[in-house]
């Protein structure tokens, strides 16, 4: 009888070129690599210093989202760049694709937009491989079962010219969540709830595989978004086994096999799951029924609170620190905080259901006077989408903005940004000092709190919104 | 990549816990299409005051500490995203080793494929490192040792692999393309199955 193995050592097994000695690490096989502008420049100029090519092309899906202006281009097509630099970034990944014969979804393309947004809505992300991408939230493809996790430029030129890399086998954690979650409570706040529970580091070295009956209930995108947020407790990756939600999402799309290669590949993703007996490094348990609305009220994402709750007291001098920054004082209530901007987006939540569920409080609503509000779109997909449906039109009659796809004020490389001092209530994935502008406050949030927060231009509870819906 | 093998020089302490790669190198950097220059932008927005000036309360832009090659960092340094701008900024400045309690994964694989040193002491010697700032170490690479002003020795882990790269001074795409059989092998077993 073979030793029962977890999901994560049946991937890593399979993709293995070499194994790893004390000498030298394990030749991992990568199946996908997903690039964008910001970290693949070096790495290309790496190949051409080399004389290298790319081993194989067929591999490589690049996209153009972090340095991208949200905002239309003007008469004359040109593009509102934040700088000649970013223009240029873009530029250089144009122009890198078509040296190295790569598949860029740049502008034009409908399948434009954030990279960890575009691969599973293309289908090049399916059960059971292996994923990397310049970018730490490529942890969020492991939604479908597939080992994936963000690297450095150094790695994405590895990469490019051997389809391998060199690693170490890291420790696997078990996170279990069971139970029903209470209504107006999502993803999100799940996930910030675990990282809140394990730590920012909580999961340093380890591979996360999130199971149980609550995770087993999750749509897609709620995988999605939970996976997603596996960095910010360190880990590099997270991992939901593939069922037949997965493969129901899958089905049809463009580059999801077709036909009976259909029927074979779902029938070796069934076998992609933690064997009965399996042993982890560490397992962690959940209470569904425990975890609220949630919102982060420092400077770290695991820095999380109830929506609900008051301000924590500082743990020590670090925290405080913390909350100086947040202009926040222990003690006095979270909700009622008076907010600036309300972003919803990133590769986090900018997913259709994420828009739909925003839109869903703001219908016939209007946002509050003197906030702003920007809903920007994962892809140019997620656009059409919306826009079928009538979302732009919900946002706009509220009073927010509705942009083109891409990272924007996640991460704020594009000029998106709050100006200092201003607090912004974000659907992204990290709340660290300045990251959305220099000296910007940042609260993180699910859609839903996010567009109860700028109805009433500060922080809310969208559970007080429904109940006067149905009063 | 310049080997390191060993490194003299005295500490700068930056005790903060969860030091993330936004505080590193904060995004608008990142337009960069090199490797080089990325010094002027290290720490920036603690470093620099919103008039452009240096802010002399940070501990890089004190008098005793320029010139100083290994950074002492609070718990869980360079947490956050996988930018390898941030080892990039920190060689470019001139820091060639990091030390903590606890170092996050990618950056820590990112420093070591970029001849930085980066890595993990015990929790008292972390604490010792912290409370002394600006002492001079000596850190020898290839036996693992961190020597003390007082003779005495703080021992670190590092993989091997990691370690002779280090003390050759070369990356590992080297390594991997010496494998390039063992790949196309790989990928026709799979595509027969």
């Amino acid at each position: 009888m073979t030793t029962p193995r977890t999901l994560f050592e049946k991937i890593w097994d399979s993709h293995l070129v070499a194994p790893e000695s004390a000498s030298a690490p394990a030749i991992l096989y990568i199946d996908l690599q997903l690039l964008h502008e910001v970290t693949s420049p070096q790495a290309f100029d790496e190949l051409r210093a080399r004389g290298l090519t790319v081993r194989r092309p067929d591999r490589v899906v690049a996209t153009l989202d972090h340095s991208t202006p949200t905002l239309p281009p003007d008469a004359d097509g040109r593009r509102p760049y934040a700088s000649v630099e970013a223009e240029q970034q873009v530029a250089t990944l144009e122009r890198n694709a078509r040296e190295f014969g790569l598949e860029l979804h740049g502008w034009g393309s409908a399948h434009r937009g954030i990279v960890h947004v575009i691969g599973p809505e293309l289908g090049v992300t399916q059960p059971g491989m292996t994923i990397v991408c310049g970018d730490s939230h490529t942890s969020t493809h492991g939604a479908f079962g597939a080992l994936a996790f963000g690297i450095g430029t150094t790695e994405v030129g590895h990469v490019l010219a051997t389809q391998c890399l060199l690693q170490r086998k890291p420790r696997t954690l078990a996170i279990h969540v069971e139970g029903e979650l209470r209504p107006g409570v999502g993803a999100k706040d799940l996930i910030l709830h675990v990282i809140g529970r394990i730590g920012v580091n909580g999961g340093t070295g380890h591979v996360v595989e999130y199971r149980g009956s609550t995770i087993e209930a999750l749509s897609m995108e709620e995988r999605m978004t939970v996976c997603n947020m596996s960095i910010e407790a360190g880990a590099r990756a997270g991992l939901i086994a593939p069922d037949e939600t997965t493969f129901a999402w899958l089905k049809g799309r463009e580059r999801a096999p077709q036909g009976a290669d259909w029927d074979r590949a779902v029938e070796r993703w069934r076998t992609l799951r933690s064997d009965d007996g399996a042993r982890y490094d560490a397992e962690v348990r959940i209470d569904a029924a425990a975890i609220e609305p949630s919102i982060t009220y420092g400077t770290h994402p695991g820095m999380v609170a109830p929506l609900a709750a008051k301000v924590p007291a500082a743990a020590n001098a670090q925290e405080q620190r913390a909350l100086d920054y947040m202009q926040l004082e222990a003690g006095r209530p979270l909700a009622g905080t008076p907010v600036d901007i309300v972003f919803v987006g990133s590769c986090t939540n900018s997913r259709l259901p994420d828009l739909r569920e925003a839109a869903s409080l703001l219908r016939g609503r209007r946002i509050a006077d003197g906030l702003r509000m920007l809903v920007v779109p994962g892809s140019e997909q997620v656009k059409l989408d919306a826009e079928r449906e009538g979302l732009h039109d919900v946002f706009r009659a509220a009073g927010a903005e509705w942009r083109e796809p891409g990272c924007s004020m996640c991460l704020g490389m594009n000029g998106d940004i709050g100006k200092p001092g201003q607090l912004i209530v974000s659907t992204s994935n990290r709340n660290f000092e300045g990251r959305q502008g220099p000296g910007v406050r940042t609260v993180l949030a699910s859609p839903l709190v996010a567009a109860a927060t700028a109805l009433a231009g500060r922080i809310a509870d969208p559970r007080d919104f429904a109940a006067q819906e149905a009063a | 990549m310049k080997p390191l093998v060993k490194l003299h020089s005295r500490t700068v302490v930056l005790p903060f816990e969860n030091i993330d790669t936004d505080r590193i190198v904060p995004a608008r950097f990142l337009t960069t299409t090199e490797r080089s220059g990325l010094g002027r932008a290290l720490f920036h927005d603690w470093r620099y005051r919103e008039d452009g000036s240096e802010n002399p309360d940070f501990a890089l832009n004190r008098p005793e500490a320029k010139g100083a090659g290994i950074l002492v960092a609070g718990r869980n340094f360079g947490c956050g995203s996988s930018r390898e701008h941030a080892p990039w900024a920190l060689a470019d400045y001139g820091i060639r080793a990091v030390l903590s309690s606890e170092i996050a994964d990618i950056f820590r694989s990112n420093a070591l494929k970029n001849g930085v040193l980066a890595v993990v002491v015990s929790e008292a010697e972390h604490r010792w490192l912290l409370d002394h700032p600006g002492i001079e170490l000596a850190v020898d690479v290839a036996a693992g040792t961190i020597e003390l002003p007082d003779g005495g020795h703080i021992r670190f882990e590092l993989d091997a692999f990691a370690r002779q790269c280090l003390l050759d001074g070369v990356d590992q795409l080297g390594f991997l393309l010496r494998h390039a059989e063992a790949i196309a092998a790989f990928e026709q077993a799979r595509e027969a199955a």
